[in-house]
């Protein structure tokens, strides 16, 4: 395999729009740093030796190409389509993430800057940026919800023995979208100095785009490697978890905007059931509208109030979903469906008890959509499942709810 | 002439820097919102009344608390409508409303402006809309017979403020520091910069807000050729403490006063 490509995707234009999604919806204070970005990595991407540098750590840090692996007893289990799973979780920190902060660390080194910061739901970005400040010997300060940092303990401690400076965010609803406002708010007062490193494909532009083009090794990966196993490049379908949706459009992204496309499929948290209110399925329950800098898809009350989202999973537990998706959404390229808390534990089981393999709870919503789909799919098709992450950070609280339905 | 422009001439006339006190709509609670604002108000040249809204990533703690307080109180735009209402009945400054755009598309954009115009609202400051992101907003603002209000940094280059003076009808909003918005002891000596910078490109006049604190920052912004100075965080802190904004907004006005 010769590695990961920038590639030319038809979307955004140079206004950062996907259709009418995207866009630059920010304080004006951020407005020359934003182009400042744009630039610096419009040149990055056409810069060989930048390209050589980021494969580079790809390969000898992140630990990628991450394997294609045949799911054979979870395959035969489920009775019908043959089953990959796309091990994300095998990269290194433990998620996919890891494409995107490396990606945009070493931008931060290329433009001078010393300092980043981050916004974490689950603590996996957050670990992950932490991560590669540490090996580049930047100084890194995590945003991080209360209400998450309960959740998530462990992750916390990750980061602080990585060298990172954990900040609880105890506004609004004390989860990830409270602190992305906090990490925009030290943005906007120390721009000078400090880079952005945002976690998924939301958010002003460039970040979408940025975020999707270092992820869009995902699917680089599944093509060449599906070329490899099954003398084809494109599987039937592709499916995967979507909060932001960043491991979703990696593995789309270079299927979705040409024939044949397979079917691809981002799954949603459902949370507690899409009637009861208490879920993060933006695309099948919210309207259009405008949070951190981006218009698309958005869970709000009648007011424009951004509505608290849920999900049993941190990651996934976001008002918003990218501009992206929001326009394949409306294209019809991308079909999106939404899976329920209980569902997602039943895919944490499957998959552990299947395959030796425990997922991200975030990823196990794609698992648990796969149960459903892949049985009604026939014995010669090919399903590929993006496994986001590992789902050790998940086990204390996955005992915990477990523990108490008993 | 507009309202707006009328009453940054008429404190000039008067030998003053406009003097505009914001505060969150439905801060500590609707009607102490329009107790504080109606005494404000006889200090003030412009009033500035704030949305609340879940997210507001422009601002800092104080004025972040204080939309929570609101919001918890069901303060949503229908509240600020009837408040605005009531507050336009009771004083003759012209008032202007300081939105977040989410609850204006929810709305609906003409109708929002519409319907805010009607109440009383003279002129919309949105701060979180670079005008060319969404060149209807304005538009339908401007349509709507409000003024617009954009905000300008001191990270502004010369050509995003040649982009945003081309949208404003009302004045300019400069933004004194990198930062969100709250009270400070002094402001950055670069203000002055932006002020000069901003005044090379247009004759719209120039507010100064975010760290207004007193009466030294409200000189230092007079001194930094500001037209107006606005003053928030340092009001509803007062709020908050039991202490009477009153006072606070009397020493700003006095530093600005020429
Ligand atoms: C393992 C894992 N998968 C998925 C997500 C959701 O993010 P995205 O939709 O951007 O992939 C997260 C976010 O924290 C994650 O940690």
């Amino acid at each position: 395999m010769e590695g990961f490509r920038f590639l030319d995707f038809p979307v955004p234009d140079e206004r950062g729009r996907f259709g009418p999604y995207g866009g630059r919806y920010v304080p004006e204070t951020l407005i020359p740093a934003l182009e400042e970005l744009e630039a610096a990595f419009e040149e990055a991407r056409r810069d060989p030796e930048f390209l050589a540098v980021y494969r580079q750590y790809l390969k000898d840090y992140a630990g990628r190409p991450t394997p294609l692996y045949f799911a054979e007893r979870l395959s035969e289990e489920l009775g019908g389509a043959r089953v990959y799973l796309k091990r994300e979780d095998l990269a290194h920190t433990g998620a996919h993430k890891i494409n995107n902060t490396l990606g945009q660390a070493l931008l931060a080194r290329r433009m001078g800057k010393k300092r980043v910061i981050a916004e974490t739901g689950a603590g996996q970005h957050g670990v992950s940026v932490a991560t590669v400040a540490a090996m580049f010997g930047l100084e890194a300060v995590i945003y991080m919800g209360e209400e998450d940092v309960r959740r998530q303990a462990l992750n916390v401690f990750r980061m602080e023995l990585l060298g990172a400076k954990v900040v609880p965010v105890a506004s609004g609803t004390k989860t990830l979208k409270d602190a992305t406002n906090e990490a925009i708010r030290d943005w906007v007062t120390n721009v000078r100095t400090t880079s952005y490193i945002l976690g998924s494909v939301v958010g002003p532009h460039p970040y979408p785009r940025m975020v999707r083009d270092f992820q869009s090794v995902i699917g680089q990966e599944i093509r060449a490697s599906l070329l490899e196993k099954e003398g084809r490049a494109v599987p039937d379908a592709i499916i995967a978890c979507v909060g932001g949706g960043s491991n979703a459009i990696g593995a789309f992204a270079p299927f979705a905007y040409e024939e044949p496309r397979p079917r691809l499929i981002g799954v949603e948290a459902a949370g507690e059931g899409l009637d009861t209110g208490h879920h993060a399925a933006s695309i099948a329950a919210g309207k259009r509208g405008v949070l951190h800098g981006s218009y698309m898809y958005l869970l709000q009350d009648g007011d424009g109030q951004i509505a608290p989202a849920h999900s049993v999973s941190a990651g996934l537990d976001y008002p918003g979903v990218g501009p992206e998706h929001s326009y394949l959404a409306d294209i019809g390229a991308v079909e999106y469906a939404a899976v329920t808390d209980e569902e997602a534990l039943e895919g944490f089981k499957l998959l552990a008890r299947t395959e030796g393999i425990i997922p991200a709870l975030e990823s196990a919503h794609a698992v648990a959509y796969a149960a459903k789909m892949v049985p009604t799919m026939g014995r010669d098709e090919i399903v590929v499942i993006n496994i986001s992450g590992r789902g050790d950070k998940d086990v204390a609280e996955v005992k915990r709810i477990l523990g108490e339905g008993r | 002439m507009s309202a707006v422009k009328e009453a940054f001439q008429k404190a000039r006339a008067e030998g003053r820097r406009a003097v505009i006190p914001y505060l969150t709509a439905g801060y500590p609670s609707p009607e102490r919102f329009l107790d504080y604002a109606r005494v404000l108000a006889e200090e003030a040249d412009l009033f500035e009344v704030g949305l609340p809204f879940s997210d507001p990533l422009g601002d800092g703690p104080v004025i972040q608390r204080a939309s929570e307080a609101a919001l918890r109180q069901g303060v949503r735009t229908k509240k600020v409508l009837e408040l605005v209402g009531k507050l336009a009945e009771r004083t003759d400054v012209p008032l202007l409303l300081m939105t977040y755009l989410n609850p204006v598309l929810a709305y609906g954009k003409e109708r929002f402006f519409k319907d805010f115009a009607a109440a009383g609202i003279k002129g919309v400051i949105l701060p979180d809309l670079p005008p060319d992101e969404d060149p209807g907003v304005a538009e339908a603002a401007r349509e709507a017979g409000l003024a617009t209000v954009f905000l300008l940094a001191p990270t502004s280059t010369d050509r995003r403020i040649g982009v945003v003076t081309g949208y404003t009808t009302g004045f300019v909003y400069a933004v004194s520091v990198t930062g969100v918005t709250g009270a400070r002891d002094r402001l950055p000596e670069e203000i002055g910069a932006l002020v000069r910078r901003v005044k090379a490109k247009t004759e719209l006049p120039v507010a100064i807000g975010f760290g207004i604190s007193g009466e030294e920052t409200a000189r230092q912004a007079a001194a930094a050729g500001a037209d107006g100075v606005v003053v928030g965080s340092a009001l509803i802190r007062a709020i908050e403490a039991g202490a009477d904004p009153r006072r606070v907004l009397q020493a700003v006005r006095k530093g600005a006063t020429l």
